[in-house]
């Protein structure tokens, strides 16, 4: 299946995420990479290294934006410098699609810089979806949106989070940038079945998959990218691959970086479950 | 509660100090108990009430946070030591906390503030601003925009009503101590890696870090960039206020009289000051057109 229209028909392959201490390893091996995710906030700069060196990156790879500040479920609404910048950045690295997250994260100009969640209310939905249609509008690409690990619920929510995920992307008309590792975090959390989850999301419209490892506390799941992926969370990925059909996937590793061919040899595992999937069985798993 | 009043009501909690023991703090800013405001939003689970899953968000905030503004001043850090920084941080980012996308901009109004509050400096305060305007140049030099310099034959037609630019990425500062070496040394002590605008600490170790002596003298103090890197260059102190003329827009005659207005440095020797000063700035590429021209 060659992707679909919220991921501009790509399907990029196996990819991992470019962070600094991988520079000089890529730069000096030149490995065979299917592409890197970069944090967009980092390079929405005006000049220096982190944008000569994206450059360099991408006379040779393939590169695709993911966002952590856009904050599609805030009331209050985004900072127009952000998104000139961030449309700036787009017509630089010419994303096939960008992503980021159904959260929130500031309120009247003062940001958290965390991933907060949302009530699951129809207030949210109406409001959040209206958001992620004006930014896809104005940056001119698609967009997806990642759910998050969450670590509260409200008591104000009125369906599923799952449910709140369907209704704001068939309203904003927006892909899905499908976590499989925060919806293990969530699940975990919140007691819910994550394959629940997997099966009810409208699969047609997951644009990328993200996988990653977290930290297990005694009381809660932690998502602190900075593990392996765990079997449970393969669990999630066969079975969204399943239903999804190959989508491009994403390693996320933030903290206590390994080497680049430790993360990289972790995100290949992924192509065990990638090209198993003929077309007519995606069909009937949907 | 509708959105808004949960979000306003999330955000008032996350954003507000812990305890010394870091936890969330039992009443809110206005005095209510906090378990009761975590209660009127949040859902508990079979694990956790509701003021412990708030409680998370405002640990993963501060520790974020924190963190942060540790990575781009970690002179400052080493000279007011680790846990009087942290006091420091604390207490900033509660007056501002972050009113910017990128937490790039984070460390931004601390240079003012600890202007205003010498009391988080202790004795070191003079040396500590100087440490914290060098450590912000480095942030502000390693990123900002670059300009086309102007060429060899657009530099030889200026006249004394020429009026000229700089360039964005050089940054100029009057310090009381010559602590740019202090801040260099400090930064390779910790292991300052190259990060898109800050550093990566090794886990450490709280003890007060031993610093050399540093003699106290008027230094004036330019960060700029070269070849993606962030350097730093002394500047006298004729050659200070010049370009700081030249970057108020004055003209080229008025910012050479305002570089030697009360210098001790004779009439004779100026040409020569200001035809080095200007290879200089030529050759680092300091000098283009003014705002608003090509």
């Amino acid at each position: 299946m060659p992707g679909n229209r919220f991921n501009s028909f790509q399907n990029h392959g196996v990819g991992i995420g470019l962070r600094i201490p991988h520079y000089e390893h890529i730069f000096s091996r030149k490995p065979v990479v299917d592409w890197f995710e970069i944090i967009s906030e980092n390079y929405m700069i005006d000049a220096g290294r982190p944008l000569a060196t994206l450059d360099r990156i991408l006379e040779q790879y393939r590169v695709v934006q993911h966002g952590v500040s856009m904050y599609f479920g805030s009331v209050t609404a985004p900072d127009p410098e952000h998104l000139r910048r961030l449309k700036q950045l787009v017509r630089r690295t010419k994303t096939p699609w960008l992503s980021d997250h159904l959260c929130w994260g500031s309120v009247d100009g003062t940001y958290t810089h965390d991933l907060l969640p949302l009530p699951y209310t129809w207030e949210a939905v109406d409001r959040t979806a209206e958001r992620v249609r004006r930014v896809q509008d104005f940056l001119e690409i698609p967009v997806a949106v990642e759910n998050v690990s969450s670590y509260a619920a409200f008591t104000a929510s009125e369906m599923t989070e799952w449910e709140f995920l369907t209704e704001v992307v068939e309203r904003a008309d927006c892909g899905i940038l499908l976590d499989v590792n925060n919806i293990y975090v969530s699940a975990m959390n919140h007691e819910f079945n994550p394959m629940d989850y997997v099966n009810a999301l409208p699969a047609h419209r997951v644009a990328q998959i993200h996988i990653a490892g977290h930290s297990k506390y005694e009381k809660f799941i932690l998502d602190t990218h900075d593990h392996p992926v765990i079997d449970p969370v393969w669990d999630l990925y066969a079975r969204a691959v399943e239903r999804c059909g190959p989508t491009p996937t994403l390693l996320e590793w933030d903290d206590h970086i390994p080497s680049f061919d430790e993360v990289h040899a972790e995100a290949l595992k992924a192509n065990r479950y990638l090209h198993r999937q003929a077309p007519e069985l995606v069909e009937a798993a949907r | 509660m509708n959105l808004e009043a949960i979000q306003r009501a999330m955000a008032a909690a996350v954003l507000q100090p812990l305890t010394a023991n870091e936890g969330m703090r039992a009443k809110t800013v206005d005095g209510r108990a906090m378990a009761e405001v975590a209660a009127s939003f949040i859902a508990p689970n079979s694990r956790l009430n509701p003021f412990e899953r708030l409680e998370i968000y405002n640990r993963q905030y501060w520790l974020r946070v924190l963190g942060s503004l540790a990575e781009d001043f970690p002179a400052l850090r080493a000279v007011v030591g680790a846990a009087r920084f942290d006091a420091l941080a604390v207490a900033y980012l509660t007056e501002h906390p972050s009113r910017s996308f990128t937490l790039r901009n984070l460390g931004s109004k601390l240079v003012d503030w600890l202007k205003a509050h010498p009391e988080f400096a202790g004795r070191r305060h003079a040396l500590a601003m100087d440490v914290a305007r060098i450590e912000w140049a480095f942030v502000e030099s390693f990123d900002s925009a670059e300009r086309a310099p102007l060429t060899p034959a657009q530099i030889a037609a200026l006249d004394g009503s020429s009026r000229l630019g700089l360039q964005p990425h050089l940054h100029l500062m009057v310090l009381h101590y010559a602590a740019d070496e202090l801040v260099l040394d400090l930064h390779k002590r910790e292991k300052r890696l190259t990060s898109e605008a800050g550093v990566e600490h090794e886990e450490e170790e709280r003890a007060p870090v031993n610093l050399p002596k540093v003699r106290r003298r008027a230094t004036w103090l330019a960060a700029h960039r070269v070849d993606f890197s962030v350097y730093y260059r002394r500047l006298a102190r004729e050659e200070f206020l010049t370009l700081e003329a030249l970057r108020q827009a004055r003209s080229l005659g008025e910012a050479i009289d305002a570089g030697f207005a009360e210098s001790a440095i004779p009439e004779r020797r100026r040409a020569a000051c200001v035809q080095e000063w200007f290879g200089t700035w030529a050759e680092l590429g300091w000098i283009c057109a003014a705002d608003g021209e090509a």
